[in-house]
């Protein structure tokens, strides 16, 4: 008999992608994803990107089943690249967020079956002058954020360093170290989030979106932004009066 | 009961040859030539918002004189057929001849069986990696493909046109000698066209995705001077 206490899962394994976050800054918005994606407990891919261009002026993030996720951007680039050709201008930014919003609605039945893709949308609006950023839920539902905002396994601690973080006026390199810090730390305190990695020089995925236009941070400056940080978390690290064992509970506090 | 007429085919076929060739003599004319880095083309248009030449894919431009609203169908057939392209199979797979080809028989379909021929002649151009690679597909609105070399000039006057062209124009122009070539064509011994009467893109041979460029008021100016 069907034990209804056993939680249904997909038979296939599915990749699924993890932490990504918009920030908003003097000049726009800054975007940043992790690389990792993992399929259960393993990871699958250790250089996935989830960080794409939308269009000129903006970028869309992804969170959720890598497949359908990637294939949701591919179709909104198009649509949005088609929409500019066909009526010869580009659409606003509210006009973008709402065709993804309706292109998350249809996904729906998807969702319901485990392949859930909930996307980030962030951009420069022409006409008002400013960075915006667009959360979403399963439902299609947009949440237009004023300041900042993170999606995926990760993004309760992301989110956490980014409101303590956050400040109105941030320029561009304290918006990136921002991120940086945010994603470190969601990428420390979550398996399915994906570090730096030192090793193959890996490092997260950076852009920003200003009046210029969508902009990738270098994979160079990326890679020395890291450094830094990792540099500073050393220094502070070696300050401390030494490790507790986690595991040890008998002596309950500090190691003689 | 009342027998229609009997008319030869061939003289229906030129009287509608007539009547779309009197459509587009009516219109002015568009000249694309090939310079040292890409393919410029150039029109005769007083309007800055109805547009003549467009992007149609990533090397790929559109250009179309003669009945505003039939080439504008024919353009926006076009983007739909390279994006859907493009997105089923891959970015690279959407080619000008193949999309020259499909024109063709969309305006000889027209031409054969409706009752009023397409009154347009429209170019497909491609830039390419390397100038060889360079295309230029002149369509005629009964369907006939001519796959140009150095340069086209479509509409009225298209003859006279070609060859000043033919004269001024020679492989090593930059863009700015090339649009020269083209706007002095165009306009002829007699009179001297403004770079407000005229709207002009390029496709530039570069490493960005999207090759297509229009050349706004300023660069214009800049370039004719």
């Amino acid at each position: 008999m069907w034990d209804s206490s056993r939680p249904r899962r997909p038979r296939a394994t599915i990749t699924h992608g993890t932490t990504v976050v918009a920030i908003r800054f003097r000049d726009g918005v800054v975007m940043a994803g992790d690389r990792r994606a993992t399929s259960g407990n393993l990871i699958s891919h250790r250089a996935i990107e989830k960080v794409f261009p939308a269009d000129r002026h903006s970028g869309v993030a992804i969170a959720g089943a890598a497949g359908p996720a990637m294939d949701m951007v591919k179709l909104f680039q198009l649509q949005l690249e088609h929409y500019e050709k066909v009526e010869a201008s580009a659409l606003s930014l509210d006009g973008k967020a709402n065709q993804l919003s309706t292109m998350v609605r249809n996904h729906l039945p998807a969702a319901m079956q485990g392949l859930v893709v909930v996307p980030l949308f962030a951009g420069y609006d022409v006409a008002r002058g400013a960075g915006r950023l667009f959360q979403y839920d399963v439902t299609g539902g947009r949440y237009e954020e004023s300041n900042f905002s993170s999606t995926g396994s990760g993004s309760l601690h992301a989110s956490t360093v980014i409101k303590l973080g956050f400040r109105e006026g941030l320029s561009r390199e304290e918006a990136l170290d921002l991120a940086i810090n945010a994603l470190f730390t969601a990428a420390d305190e979550d398996s399915a989030t994906g570090g730096p990695d030192v090793v193959r020089g890996i490092y997260p995925t950076m852009a920003t979106i200003t009046s210029d236009g969508f902009e990738r941070v270098t994979e160079a400056e990326v890679a020395e932004r890291f450094g830094a940080l990792i540099e500073s978390l050393g220094q502070r690290e070696a300050q401390g009066r030494g490790r507790v064992a986690e595991t040890a509970s008998d002596h309950g506090g500090l190691r003689s | 009961m009342t027998m229609p007429f009997y008319v030869a085919p061939e003289q229906v076929m030129k009287d509608r040859a007539d009547y779309a060739r009197k459509g587009i003599a009516r219109g002015r004319a568009l000249a694309a030539a090939v310079y040292d880095s890409g393919i410029v083309i150039c029109a005769e248009n007083p309007s800055q918002t109805l547009r003549k030449i467009s992007e149609i894919y990533d090397r790929i431009a559109f250009a179309g004189v003669g009945k505003y609203n039939e080439f504008d169908q024919l353009r926006i057939a076009g983007v739909r057929a390279a994006d859907l392209k493009g997105y089923a199979y891959s970015r690279e797979d959407v080619d000008a001849r193949s999309l020259a080809n499909q024109y063709a028989s969309i305006l000889g379909q027209i031409f054969t069986h409706e009752m009023k021929p397409m009154e347009v002649e429209i170019l497909v151009a491609e830039v390419g990696a390397t100038r060889d690679d360079d295309r230029l597909f002149h369509i005629l609105y009964d369907g006939t493909v001519m796959d140009e070399d150095h340069f086209t000039v479509l509409g009225g006057e298209a003859e006279a046109i070609s060859a000043r062209l033919e004269e001024a124009w020679n492989d090593s122009l930059d863009l700015s000698g090339a649009l020269k070539a083209a706007v002095g064509a165009l306009a002829g011994p007699d009179r001297a066209l403004t770079a407000a009467e005229l709207e002009a893109a390029v496709l530039e041979r570069t490493d960005a995705r999207r090759a297509f460029r229009r050349l706004e008021l300023d660069e214009r100016t800049a370039l004719l001077a």
